[in-house]
Parts: C-alpha cells; sequence; structure tokens
C-alpha cells in the first residue's frame, strides 16, 4: 500500500461578510501519496487557494470560517492541532510557494537571512550552521551563493521565484504547496523553475500540491490532476485519465476544447459558455449546470455523486459512466 | 494601394540611469487592411512600448510611422487628434484600464462624446449598440467595473476601442489576466469585430498559442529588436531564430504525447541600455560564436521570412545532420 501524505476529508470552508456567505470549498475530498505531485486546476475563484491555506491553516480568520472536514497529514488530523503545535509544521514539514515573487519576499531584509530565518526556526543550530545551509539551497536552486546579502529588488522575477523555492524547501518539507509558482513568469523562464522544481522533487522525494490555471504546466510534471469547479472537485485521476482526450466531465473537456488548438483549421475557439456561479449564491444541483451542453433536469435536483469511470478515474457527473 | 500601417526603422529609446535604454530598436514592417500581426517576445522586449509608439502614445526616438500612407510621425496637435480616432488600443488589465468611478455606459460614451458630433440621444443609442456588439447586458449600463468580471471588464475595453470604428487597433496582452475558458469567448468575438468591420489587428502576447491561432504574421521581438518575422503558420514549421525556437519549445503542451525535447535557455534577459552592437541574444545563445558579436542585418530567407542571425544556415544544417 502507498503511504498517503495528505489525506482531506469533505472539507468545507465559508467566508463569511457583512452581506453573504461565499461558499468557497465544497466537500472536497483528496488524497496525496508520498512523493506524488498532484495538479489542483481550475479557474479564478474555483476555491484552489482556499484548499492550500486550509492545509496550512493561514485563512484569514474571520472572514474565513473551516465549516467541516477533516485534513489528516502523516495519519495525524491537523484541523485539530494548536496554534503553537501548528507552528512546528508550518514551514518544517508543509511549505508554501505563493503566486507573486514580488511580494513574497520581505523587500527590506536580506534574501539569504529570509532564508536561515526558517532554519533556525524549526532547527536547533547556530546561525552559522544555519547560514550555510542557506548558502547551500541557494546553489541548489540555480543562485551562487554569494547573492546571500542581496536585497529582493536586486533579483529579476525568475530568481525571486527562486528565493521563494529555496525558503519554502530549506528545512526540507514532506510535503510543498506551489501556489501558481511560475504564473507570473515568462515561459522560457517558467521552463527554467519547472525543470528545477521537478529535479528537486526527485532529489529529495517531497509530495507537491501544484496549483495552476495551465493544464500544459499539469501535462508537464504532475502524476495525478484533481480539476476544481465552484468548490468542488469535479474530476480526479492519474495524467493519463485526464489529457488526450480521456477526460470525462463535460467542465474538463470544456477547458481543453477552449485551448487554441493548433492542429485546427476551424476560425473560431470553442468556450465554455456563460461564468462560473456567484459562490454566494450556488445553484441546488449540479454547479456546471448552467454552462453544461449535456445537462439535464436531473442535474438541477440534486448534486452528482462522484463515480469511478475506471479505477482511480473519478467524475462528479450523472453522466460521466454513459458512454456518449 | 499603400499599407494600411507601416513602420520604417522605428526606435524608441528611454534616457535611463546608466545611459540609453534600447525598448525599440529599428523596427521596421507593414500592416494590411484586415489582417492581424502578432507581436511575441518576454517581458522587457519592449513589444508594448512598440504598439504605444505606433499610436503616439509615446514619441518616436527615430524612424518614420505611415497610417493609409501618410506620414504621422511628427503630427500636429488636430492630426492627432483625428487620427486616434482611426487607431486605438485594448490595454491589458481590465482590472486598472477602467475608470473605477465610471459607470459601464459612461465609460463606453467617452469616447464618442470626446470625438463625434453626435447628440446625447444618438450618443447614447450608438453606446447601446456596442453593448450589444460585444455582448454585455443592458442590465449592466449603470453598474461600475468593481461589480463586473475580468471578462465583461474586457469587453468594456473593447466597447471603448471601437467606439470610433477604428481600422487599427493595438491589442496589448488583452487576454492573458482572463482564464482560459473567458479568454476563448473574448478571442471569438475579436475575430468576429474583425471580419464584420475589417480591422487590422496588432496583437501584442506572450501567450505562443493564442499567437499563432490569430495572426497573419508573427514578429518575434527580442531586446527591442526584430530577430524573426515571418507568416503564422511558417513561422511554426520552419522556425529559424535560436531564439525563436527555444521560445516555441518553453510553451507547455496540454498533452502527454510526443513530448519533445525542451530547449532550456540559460539565464535571462540581458540589460537592454547601452546593448552592445552585434546580436544580443548571444549571452543565452547555444550557438554563440565571435563572428555573432558583428551587427547583423535582417535576411529574408524565403518570401515574407525573416531572420537576424548569423548562424540561422548553420543551425539548420546541424539539425539536418542530427535527424
Amino acid at each position: 500500500m502507498p503511504e498517503n501524505i495528505l489525506e482531506i476529508k469533505n472539507l468545507v470552508v465559508e467566508y463569511h461578510t457583512d452581506d453573504a456567505v461565499i461558499h468557497a470549498v465544497n466537500g472536497i475530498n483528496l488524497t496525496v501519496e508520498k512523493g506524488e505531485t498532484i495538479g489542483l486546476v481550475g479557474e479564478t475563484g474555483a476555491g484552489k487557494t482556499t484548499i492550500a491555506r486550509a492545509i496550512l491553516r493561514i485563512l484569514p480568520t474571520p472572514p474565513a470560517k473551516l465549516r467541516g472536514g477533516e485534513i489528516f497529514f502523516e495519519s495525524r488530523d491537523i484541523t485539530g492541532l494548536s496554534e503553537r503545535e501548528m507552528r512546528k509544521v508550518r514551514g518544517n514539514k508543509i511549505a508554501m510557494i505563493f503566486q507573486d515573487p514580488m511580494t513574497a519576499l520581505n523587500p527590506i531584509k536580506k534574501i539569504g537571512s529570509q532564508i536561515s530565518e526558517a532554519i533556525m526556526l524549526h532547527n536547533e543550530i547556530s546561525r552559522t550552521e544555519a547560514e550555510r545551509r542557506a548558502c547551500d539551497m541557494l546553489e541548489t536552486v540555480g543562485i551562487p551563493s554569494e547573492r546571500y546579502g542581496e536585497y529582493p529588488h536586486q533579483f529579476s522575477g525568475g530568481m525571486k521565484q527562486r528565493v521563494v523555492i529555496a525558503m519554502a524547501l530549506a528545512c526540507n518539507p514532506e510535503l510543498l504547496l506551489a501556489d501558481e509558482p511560475t504564473t507570473a513568469l515568462d515561459v522560457t523562464i517558467q521552463a527554467q523553475v519547472l525543470e528545477m522544481m521537478q529535479g528537486l522533487k526527485d532529489k529529495l522525494g517531497t509530495s507537491v500540491v501544484l496549483i495552476t490555471h495551465d493544464l500544459g504546466v499539469v501535462a508537464d510534471i504532475c502524476d495525478c490532476v484533481a480539476v476544481v469547479y465552484a468548490g468542488e472537485i469535479v474530476e480526479y485521476g492519474r495524467a493519463e485519465h485526464i489529457f488526450d482526450g480521456a477526460a470525462r466531465h463535460p467542465y474538463t473537456i470544456g477547458l481543453f476544447n477552449s485551448l487554441p488548438n493548433l492542429d485546427s483549421s476551424e476560425r473560431r475557439l470553442k468556450p465554455i459558455k456563460g461564468l462560473m456561479p456567484d459562490p454566494t449564491n450556488l445553484p441546488k444541483g449540479c454547479k456546471f449546470m448552467q454552462r453544461c451542453p449535456d445537462a439535464a433536469d436531473e442535474c438541477g435536483a440534486r448534486s452528482p455523486d462522484v463515480v469511478e469511470v475506471e479505477p482511480g478515474h473519478q467524475v462528479k457527473c450523472f453522466y460521466a459512466g454513459v458512454n456518449k | 494601394m499603400p499599407a494600411l500601417l507601416e513602420a520604417r526603422n522605428l526606435k524608441k529609446y528611454f534616457k535611463s540611469g546608466g545611459g540609453l535604454l534600447h525598448a525599440v530598436d529599428d523596427i521596421s514592417f507593414t500592416l494590411e487592411d484586415g489582417k492581424t500581426l502578432g507581436v511575441v517576445g518576454e517581458s522587457g522586449c519592449g513589444k508594448s512600448t512598440l504598439g504605444r509608439t505606433l499610436l503616439h502614445l509615446l514619441d518616436a526616438t527615430d524612424g518614420q510611422i505611415f497610417f493609409e500612407g501618410r506620414d504621422i510621425t511628427n503630427p500636429t496637435k488636430e492630426e492627432r487628434h483625428a487620427f486616434r480616432e482611426k487607431m486605438q488600443i485594448i490595454f491589458q488589465d481590465p482590472f486598472s484600464s477602467l475608470n473605477p468611478r465610471m459607470s459601464v455606459s459612461n465609460a463606453i460614451m467617452e469616447p464618442l462624446i470626446l470625438h463625434s458630433k453626435l447628440g446625447k440621444d444618438d450618443i447614447r443609442a450608438e453606446t447601446r449598440k456596442l453593448m450589444d456588439t460585444v455582448g454585455i447586458a443592458r442590465r449592466f449600463e449603470n453598474a461600475y467595473p468593481h461589480e463586473l468580471d475580468g471578462g465583461r471588464r474586457q469587453r468594456i475595453g473593447i466597447a471603448r476601442a471601437l467606439a470610433l470604428r477604428p481600422k487599427f487597433i493595438v491589442c496589448d496582452e488583452p487576454v492573458s489576466a482572463l482564464d482560459v475558458s473567458i479568454q476563448a469567448q473574448i478571442i471569438n468575438l475579436m475575430l468576429d469585430l474583425q471580419e464584420e468591420r475589417g480591422l487590422a489587428y496588432m496583437f501584442v502576447t506572450h501567450d505562443l498559442s493564442v499567437v499563432k491561432y490569430i495572426s497573419n504574421d508573427i514578429m518575434v521581438m527580442y531586446l527591442g529588436q526584430m530577430v524573426e518575422k515571418a507568416p503564422a503558420e511558417e513561422l511554426f514549421r520552419n522556425t529559424l531564430h535560436p531564439y525563436t525556437k527555444a521560445l516555441l519549445s518553453a510553451v507547455p503542451v496540454p498533452s502527454l504525447r510526443g513530448k519533445k525535447k525542451r530547449i532550456i535557455m540559460q539565464g535571462e534577459l540581458t540589460s537592454p541600455v547601452n546593448p552592445k552592437p552585434g546580436c544580443r541574444f548571444m549571452a543565452r545563445c547555444q550557438y554563440a560564436s565571435e563572428e555573432c558579436e558583428r551587427p547583423q542585418n535582417l535576411e529574408e530567407t524565403s518570401p515574407g521570412h525573416f531572420v537576424s542571425c548569423h548562424k540561422y544556415k548553420e543551425i539548420d544544417a546541424a539539425k539536418g545532420d542530427a535527424v
């Protein structure tokens, strides 16, 4: 049996504002095996980042409220941990790479000391030892250690993201949450960073949850894919269950169809019609129903169950099992 | 008949701390009515500056711009006002390009008030027509930008650009801030509008799959210079410049099949301040040699396909050998 590093059960997160309740995450189940890279794919507002923040327990509370569910990390439910205990996990066993490297670093601290700070916080070691390890980390991500004493503004975007990655990996975490780590970067720099992440993952055996909206990035480095829509996982499977026409959920299929197809001679793209439903006022049944080309009456009545269409490939749709 | 738009040796330099920043350096091209020129490159390569210089949002340092055969490089105030009606821009970020205190209809109406001689009622009617054209429901007439999602905001940006019935629109990363499903809606809208109105686009983007889809010709820029330009199909099929090759290979493909070997470029863009003569891509190029330090010219290798590289023939031959 492969060991599960992370197991999320029925996670529900809401944001309570003065006017309304935003249903950001609506009953998510997700398992990450040790050493595996899983891609959380979805559009803006689907709840991807909220899931990552819930795992790390850094949701802004209020307005966020964890309404239910359990998050098992190394078989221990971390939703019940005290803040003191959680601090030992955060940054040490679970680390996060934030989306925007331009704002994730402290502009008035040397990048080296930002890395060694994290190391000293979680390890009983001297400052010199921490600095030495921070230098090693910098070299690992491809930054010469002589740049230890420089400030964030002296680095380009791609280099800053390397610093952020070095910081996240400094304590050798078991689980890395990477929230759109390459979205702010140019494709050429993205290719460098992705290759580096892949290399580090192979070397250190870290499990990764990669949050992205780019299916191309997922195809590059993920073993498994979870497609998130309106706070639910609508499709989950190994990469080969999702790509190259294997996807079964109409939303996932729609996402692929929206991409410019370089071989197609058609002069128009095929977008998904409409918009994601308002998270303060979600429809009762299937949340994708209004945009779905195959919707039937049944879809509006109740939320579809998750169906396993083949081993390891789950789809939350009434018609997923039906061959079209 | 003259081309709709022509740039001749266009340059835009900025003064910066260390000297002159060569944002656009000696760019020439022509664009015909109803066609699309895609401009691609990394951030900082000067692609946005090029678009803005063409529209006189920035004044050119040197070179000439012709529109419908007329030299518009140094316009008078009146001329500038007049050709604004014919040349418009759609900005990248629909979150910051709209005045947050202006309602949807006021935002769309603004160019009409400034330029057209229509009366109040006609302007209102025209505004509604524009909203229909770009697909914003009438109920949003009095809404403010913060109440709208990115796709709708970008539709307002498009409506503003269309209001004066221009012939040429610079589209500066118009879909980069949007989700794919919405991105496809906006691209379709832009293609529809192009067909209906015979618009010419200059489509500035870093997204190569989008640019191939929408463009007739594609120009690849690197540190202010055009390194390669070709018809869209040709550029992808017969890529010549090593930078274009690396750029194309870096695009992640949403498929598990046929993973091609990626060319990982070393380092990042070098500084565009006081560049040395010779190839600017040299520092990152795996084929670079001494001869690349010499200045180089654009060479037309087949009709419409231009490349600026001393070694493209060698590289092409080497590739042939390897296969």
